[in-house]
């Protein structure tokens, strides 16, 4: 007698397979999936814009003008479009930023992470947390009307807008991003590898200085580049304390323009959508971004690297 | 160990010294009349009326549009995305994305939200462009409060036959909501501070006129024309203030800046309390 085989029937019950029930779920999951796919949509959505409009400017300046001219007055008569002024600006800001940020960021981590007792890390990390969140544009205020004229005081040439103040506030402004990843990235590195330091009579600065912050190298190196890309994308702090004006300049005592300071100036301005000045920020901007990126993808392979080690 | 105090001395300094300054410019200015003024070339009358309304109407956009996106990609990534090279292209895209100078998302909201889609210099297009920035804070959020609820939650439920929607609905999001909201607001409280790409997208600097009301007489008695209205927000009122070189009108962006941290400030200081309270609490 052949054994009767389950009919579709006999599943329709309350926890059996339900078509309508599946396909509820499938509509949901999709729903979900779409929202995640739209990460990359903008993504995509952003490189095509910067390439689309880039792609028109290029056809206006070459490509060799755009790197190797020493000056950008795009919006002048005598329009001149070379891209290094306004690098020179982002390089030297940038610097100043990340010498006041990586060295005090780390001291900070070093010193949360490995010293610090409790219920100071307990204060002192959802503190340098709500300096994070300041917005930009007090940062730029304050570098302005505050750190410029305390600069005066000490270098009375120094011209009311800087490259100098603007790093420098913009480094303070970076320290708890950097000071916040090196520390998760020293306290990643095992008890063990302290405790064994200290059993060969290591004193604990020993220990942080020659154990835990090699151990933890990649993760800083990751923080590190984090507080770069940051700096090189800031926008407001040099917009509003650094002037505006492109300036090929090593100099940071001297007002100059960033790459985001002159997008930031052309959109102050009235240029008409599909004139060159309407696309030379999308060229600028491509820049930055392609600056960016490769900052933020050395710092995701670094990242990579470290979390693989324990 | 003594560098390390000194260190964090000069960042806590630092603060002090930025709150104290704004303080002493911007605290005299500070009155009712301030915040129910218009902006005005008269530095002694001008307010941040039309800012503040301007902010709260762009971030309920920001807000409307980023969480149930951000949450829903965080749900994908967490408990459905099959181990494959394209989920893993997404996880990278949403760090990268995490990383692009927030005015890069001005330009593409100049050129995609203004030009191409025809929104113009408008809340809308303000809005979404802020959505777009804060979306990787909320989905990074959504994944982490997930990922620490413990497996046996979901198969308790699958246990009792729950389809995975059900485990998600009733069970992980009501779990993770206070991880989630401590993102959220993580995540709106950068946005209510970020100019840059509100400047990209052409927002005028000057206006002294409100956006048309939400809420009108006749039916259906909820209008949306507001979302294609100009309009201005705080951190750009302050920033034009700033940009003058009148001293009257640096007391007022003192003013308005000191409005502007007191409102990150709380945010960002809730979100630190709901984490702290949720890590007292729940014990799996």
């Amino acid at each position: 007698m052949p054994k009767e085989l389950p009919s579709k029937k006999t599943h329709v019950g309350r926890l059996g397979y339900s078509y309508r029930r599946n396909l509820h779920e499938r509509f949901i999951e999709s729903i979900l999936f779409l929202s995640a796919l739209l990460s990359v949509v903008i993504m995509l959505a952003i490189v095509v814009m910067l390439v689309k409009e880039s792609v028109v400017f290029f056809q206006h300046v070459s490509i060799w003008e755009f790197l190797t001219d020493t000056q950008w007055t795009p919006l002048f008569d005598d329009a001149h479009y070379g891209i290094l002024p306004l690098v020179a600006g982002t390089v030297v800001s940038s610097v100043v930023a990340l010498l006041v940020a990586l060295p005090l960021g780390t001291i900070i981590a070093i010193y949360l992470s490995e010293f610090a007792p409790f219920a100071v890390r307990e204060v002192a990390k959802p503190f340098l947390e709500l300096l994070g969140g300041i917005p930009t544009v007090v940062y730029g205020y304050f570098a302005l009307l505050f750190v410029t004229p305390l600069l005066q005081i000490i270098f009375p040439e120094l011209p009311g807008f800087s490259l100098l103040s603007a790093g420098l506030v913009m480094g303070i402004m970076i320290i708890p991003y950097v000071s916040s990843m090196t520390e998760d990235a020293m306290r990643a590195v095992p008890m063990q590898l302290r405790e064994g330091s200290y059993a060969m009579g290591a004193t604990r600065f020993q220990t942080a200085i020659r154990v835990v912050t090699p151990a933890a190298f990649s993760g800083i190196a990751a923080a590190y580049i984090l507080g770069i890309s940051r700096a090189v994308g800031e926008t407001m702090v040099v917009a509003i304390a650094a002037g505006m004006q492109p300036n090929l300049t090593w100099n940071p005592m001297e007002p100059a323009a960033t790459i985001t300071a002159y997008i930031v100036q052309v959109s102050l301005g009235d240029l008409p959508h599909g004139s060159v000045g309407y696309q030379t920020i999308f060229a600028a901007g491509l820049t930055l971004l392609l600056i960016t990126l490769v900052f933020n993808i050395i710092g995701h392979l670094l990242r990579k690297r470290y979390r693989e080690i324990y | 160990m003594i560098t390390g105090i000194i260190a964090l001395m000069i960042a806590i300094l630092t603060f002090i010294a930025l709150f104290a300054q704004m303080l002493i410019d911007g605290m005299p200015r500070l009155s009712w009349d301030f915040f129910t003024s218009f902006p005005s070339r008269r530095p002694e009358s001008a307010g941040i009326l039309s800012a503040w309304v301007g902010t709260t109407l762009v971030m309920l956009v920001t807000a409307v549009s980023a969480v149930p996106l951000g949450v829903g990609a965080g749900v994908y990534l967490e408990e459905y995305a099959p181990k494959n090279l394209f989920t893993e292209i997404i996880e990278i895209n949403v760090t990268n994305l995490a990383g692009v100078p927030s005015i890069i998302y001005g330009l593409l909201a100049l050129g995609l939200f203004v030009y191409q889609l025809g929104f113009g210099q408008s809340i809308l297009a303000a809005g979404l462009a802020l959505a777009l920035l804060i979306l990787p804070v909320v989905i990074v959020a959504t994944r982490e409060a997930i990922r620490s609820i413990p497996i046996a939650i979901r198969e308790g439920a699958y246990a009792l036959g729950a389809t995975k929607w059900q485990t998600v609905s009733d069970h992980l999001l009501p779990y993770s909501s206070a991880g989630i909201l401590t993102g959220i607001i993580i995540g709106l409280a950068r946005a209510i501070g970020e100019t840059a790409p509100i400047i990209t997208i052409g927002a005028l600097t000057f206006i002294a006129f409100l956006p048309p009301s939400p809420i009108t007489d006749e039916f259906p008695y909820i209008s949306f024309e507001w979302l294609t209205a100009p309009f201005t927000v705080m951190p750009i009122q302050m920033f034009n203030w700033v940009s003058r070189p009148e001293e009257a009108f640096q007391l007022n962006a003192a003013a308005a800046g000191l409005v502007l941290v007191v409102m990150t400030l709380t945010m960002n200081g809730l979100a630190i309390y709901l984490r702290y309270r949720m890590r007292k609490n729940i014990k799996w």
